[in-house]
């Protein structure tokens, strides 16, 4: 699996992604910046979290408009994988590539804190690792996690299983139906809020998001 | 300040800043009347912020050397080796009277202003911590101002990526009008590659790069340095705005340009702005410096020389570069979308020469600048030295006391603030905050790891300034210890009042000798500091605080100890209790009094005891430690099993309130799994220690089989105030 990362201004979480993939993959991911055009032989583009463009429009949605976005558009087209992490996610819903929006959290404060997590399906290539039902815990560092999308859509991704991830506990953020991530249709495309790479260390508090990155790694 | 021109005489050097006396001066070195952008030179040069004329005679007898120094005071921050070809560099540096006129910006902007005071030596930012000083929670402007506050450090620090892992707050009616904002960053470099500010190279380009300049913030150094009145409000223009997306790019674009070799000297555009960063860089490279003003990107149109000379427009760099690295420089910088501008050159002249449309608005011989800069050695009036406090008791239960202190705000848990601050972003926070007495951060790709901390006491500083100083180091030192790291240097942000009064020189002076006796003590060098006067409102100062950071390191990561206890573990108690509730928080919460003298500390006793509770936990035989300080021992043991989430019975026998609640210094709890051997090891060492416990599953703490206070309880007292207030 080649991983490759996007940088876009204002993204700062680019070292813990580096580490985490470097951990379970062997191999240093290639970094991209923005203004490329191309991906050239990635299998798995990563979207991480931070600041993009100083989120001062809508999180994310100048990013969305970078140069590198239409070919991950392509990449995404042919059924190569996608992960993008909190403003990652952000990035994914403003470029069509995943449904729905990420609003201001519910208090309209920073959250900075773990969370935990249920992993809505075990077979799919981010989450071959982990158990059906397992509950995770992640560190979530967000101002705008609020997933949000109309009704339709909702039922749709429920009824498709294209939820990937649900707050267990607290959903402090106020995501509609405890939805923490969720799939494209063909579950190579995958969007979160919470950090999984930030929990790959018994170091750092443990290793909980270390599978996803392990599953990636023999997808 | 803009529209029709202004004669410059002493009246408007006195709105400026200048006394008469230091009008005069200028005369003198200038030999004519300055014109107005001169003027406004000298007095920001001058102003108490920038010049620490009134600390300056004080502050050199703090130890600022030890063989693990690179720089001490007189750098953008401090530099210490902390081994493996790496230096940690920081700094805390105080944003006080701008958090009170626009909380949000002032805090956001404060955060932004020490960071580049960190990275422009070359380091990547890994940590920032906070100390942070609150009026009477009853005042509806003292919520207001702490909403802001914590809002602007988190939407500063998580923007920028930057995790911010620790700090202290606390509240007195004290600081009512006048909040403390000191913030903290430290960095990491090679010691190989730490970049200075002595601009050198007669004829290379002087290279403005970041923010454009605006009209924000002009005189805020001045504003720094005065005190606050009614009228404080109307200040709010000479507040700077924020921009930590464009710090986060001024970030990388300088660390990127950094592994060149274009780069000859850099200094952030901080308190005065191009002022500041151009005379110093010309004045410590002992060369000359010619800006040509039309040539700085601007953000507003109609600008006045005076106006950007004085503007503290934030995230903004000089640069002096290589003339043959030039086009590299751009393009680094202008990848990350920034301006890049040479706004002039290096001279052989010894003076800075301002050109704006084609006409000089200021020259000035940079030597008398510097060297002629007042200095007052101002009238001292020592604070009395108090008296003993009596034998004072209370008839309230143990356990309520308990519930009480751990319930106040002073005590109880900061969890409302940090889960508003980004701690775990770049994924090498080892110890988050509240999970050990020091944040602990590893270095990427090592073993190693920083430990860090802010402290300060100022309810024992306002009654014995000495020993207050003494205090702050030497919790500090033993917050650092308590994690198993070795301390090894501090930064001061030393916020006194007006220094004009001499009971305040009296505060600042004795804070500083008790600072300087425990620093030497401890071998824990000051190697960078920043000084807030004038922190008085309407005639009534602050509290002194001299809130002391410091950094640590320990060789490694896994060794660090947390606070979290666990069943089975015997607590043993390391240092001598007589039961000191002077100045304690106990006297203030429960009794309703703040009297008599703040607890002494031994500093031969400091120094043994945390050494050898270093020792301790570096053998790995030390589950948790916890230091004893506010609330004194039954504090510290109730954070301690609530962070374990477990029970504690606690076997010594002492009915007494000071012997629970006493603030004795010097003091650790640790828990251990064989507390004889502890015992054994601490009595070869001639160290105090006794068994005062034992961490039990379940969920009660109870005392001596007469209190019992469940987990549940103390939790929901500990973790009540600022929900609830921000609820209310």
């Amino acid at each position: 699996m080649r991983a490759g990362i996007l940088l876009f201004p204002g993204i700062n979480r680019e070292r813990d992604m580096v580490l985490a993939v470097r951990q379970s993959f062997g191999t240093a991911p290639r970094m991209i910046w923005h203004k490329e055009t191309a991906l050239g032989d990635l299998d798995l583009v990563i979207i991480p979290g931070g600041f993009s463009f100083g989120d001062y429009l809508r999180c994310g949605a100048m990013a969305a408009h970078s140069p590198i976005m239409r070919a991950v558009a392509d990449h995404a087209a042919r059924g190569g994988y996608v992960l993008g992490v909190c403003n990652g996610f952000q990035i994914l819903t403003e470029a069509g590539l995943l449904p729905g929006a990420l609003l201001r959290n519910a208090g309209l404060r920073f959250l900075s804190m773990d969370t935990d997590m249920s992993v809505e399906r075990a077979d799919t290539a981010f989450t071959s690792k982990y158990a059906q039902g397992e509950v995770i815990r992640a560190p979530m560092a967000h101002g705008d996690g609020n997933y949000n999308a109309d009704p339709a859509t909702l039922d749709r991704l429920e009824g498709e299983g294209l939820v990937a991830f649900r707050y267990a506990g607290a959903n402090r953020n106020g995501s509609v139906r405890r939805i923490a991530g969720i799939y494209a249709p063909n579950l190579r495309v995958l969007g979160l809020m919470p950090h999984p790479e930030d929990l790959v260390d018994p170091l750092m508090g443990g290793t909980d998001g270390k599978a996803l990155f392990d599953s990636l790694a023999a997808a | 300040m803009s529209g029709a021109p202004k004669m410059v005489d002493e009246a408007l050097a006195k709105s400026f800043g200048l006394s008469a006396d230091e009008y005069a001066r200028v005369l003198d070195i200038m030999g004519r009347t300055p014109s107005l952008t001169e003027l406004g030179i000298f007095s920001v040069m001058w102003s108490e912020h920038c010049s620490y004329k009134s600390s300056k005679v004080w502050l050199k007898q703090l130890p600022t050397s030890a063989p693990w120094v690179i720089h001490g005071p007189g750098e953008n921050a401090g530099v210490i080796d902390i081994g493996e070809g790496l230096a940690a560099i920081f700094k805390m540096e105080s944003h006080n009277h701008p958090s009170f006129i626009e909380p949000y910006q002032g805090a956001a902007t404060g955060v932004g202003g020490i960071l580049r005071d960190v990275f422009t030596m070359g380091a990547r930012p890994i940590a920032n911590l906070n100390a942070l000083r609150f009026g009477d929670p009853a005042l509806p402007v003292t919520k207001r101002v702490v909403d802001g506050v914590v809002r602007g450090i988190g939407g500063y620090g998580n923007c920028v990526g930057v995790p911010t892992v620790g700090g202290e707050v606390n509240f007195h009616a004290a600081y009512n009008g006048n909040p403390l904002v000191n913030a903290m960053t430290v960095g990491i470099a090679r010691t190989d590659r730490i970049f200075l500010s002595a601009a050198a190279g007669v004829g290379n380009p002087v290279v403005y790069i970041g923010s454009k300049t605006g009209r924000d913030g002009i005189h805020g150094a001045t504003m720094a340095s005065t005190e606050f009145g009614a009228d404080s409000e109307q200040k709010r223009p000479t507040v700077q705005v924020g921009d930590p997306f464009t710090e986060k790019l001024l970030i990388e674009a300088c660390l990127e340009l950094m592994q060149t070799d274009a780069i000859v000297a850099i200094q952030d555009m901080g308190a005065a702005g191009l002022t500041s960063s151009s005379v110093e860089m010309a004045g410590k490279g002992g060369v000359g410096i010619e800006l040509e003003l039309d040539q700085v990107p601007q953000r507003e149109t109609g600008m006045s020389a005076y106006e950007m000379m004085l503007s503290e427009s934030q995230e903004r760099m000089l640069l002096v570069i290589r003339p043959e690295r030039r086009e590299a420089a751009r393009a680094i910088i202008e990848k990350w979308d920034l301006d890049y501008a040479e706004i002039g050159r290096i001279t052989d002249t010894g003076r800075i020469i301002i050109r704006h449309q084609g006409r000089v608005e200021a020259d000035i011989a940079l030597q008398p600048l510097a060297d002629a800069a007042p200095l007052y050695e101002r009238p001292v009036v020592e604070t009395p030295k108090p008296a003993a406090l009596g034998n004072v008791v209370s008839d309230l239960d143990l356990g309520e006391a308990l519930l009480r202190l751990i319930a106040c705000p002073d005590l109880c848990s900061r969890r409302w603030i940090y889960d508003q601050y980004d701690s775990t972003v770049g994924g090498q926070t080892v110890k988050r905050p509240a999970a050990a007495d020091a944040a602990i951060v590893r270095l990427e790709g090592a073993r190693r790891a920083l430990a860090m901390t802010t402290d300060c006491t100022p309810r024992y500083c306002v009654a014995d300034p000495e020993a207050g100083g003494m205090q702050a180091v030497a919790e500090a030192w033993r917050n650092i210890t308590a994690t198993g790291a070795t301390p090894l240097a501090v930064t001061d942000n030393m916020n006194f009042g007006n220094p004009e009064k001499p009971e305040i020189m009296g505060q600042f002076a004795a804070a500083i000798r008790g600072m300087a006796a425990a620093c030497k003590a401890l071998d824990f060098p000051v190697v960078s500091g920043n000084v807030s006067l004038y922190n008085e409102t309407e005639g009534r100062a602050i509290l002194p605080t001299p809130a002391i950071g410091a950094v640590g390191v320990i060789a490694d990561a896994a060794l660090a100890a947390g606070i979290a206890i666990a069943p089975g573990q015997d607590l043993i108690l390391i240092g001598e209790t007589r039961g000191e509730l002077g100045r304690s928080l106990w006297l203030r919460e429960i009794c309703g009094e703040e009297d008599g003298a703040p607890p002494a500390v031994d500093l031969d006793a400091e120094r043994r005891n945390g050494d050898f509770v270093r020792a301790q936990i570096i053998s790995g035989v030390v589950s948790a430690c916890h230091d004893v300080s506010d609330g004194g021992i039954l504090v510290a043991v109730a954070e301690m099993a609530l962070a374990g989430d477990t029970g504690v019975e606690l076997t010594r026998h002492a009915s007494s309130h000071a012997f629970w609640f006493g603030e004795d210094q010097s003091r650790y709890i640790l828990a251990v799994r064989d507390g004889d051997a502890l015992l054994a090891a601490a009595k070869a060492g001639g160290i105090h220690a006794e068994h005062i416990g034992r961490a039990v599953a379940g969920q009660d703490l109870t005392l001596s089989e007469t209190v019992a206070i469940s987990l549940p309880q103390l939790r929901d007292a500990h973790e009540r105030f600022f929900p609830s207030w921000f609820a209310s």
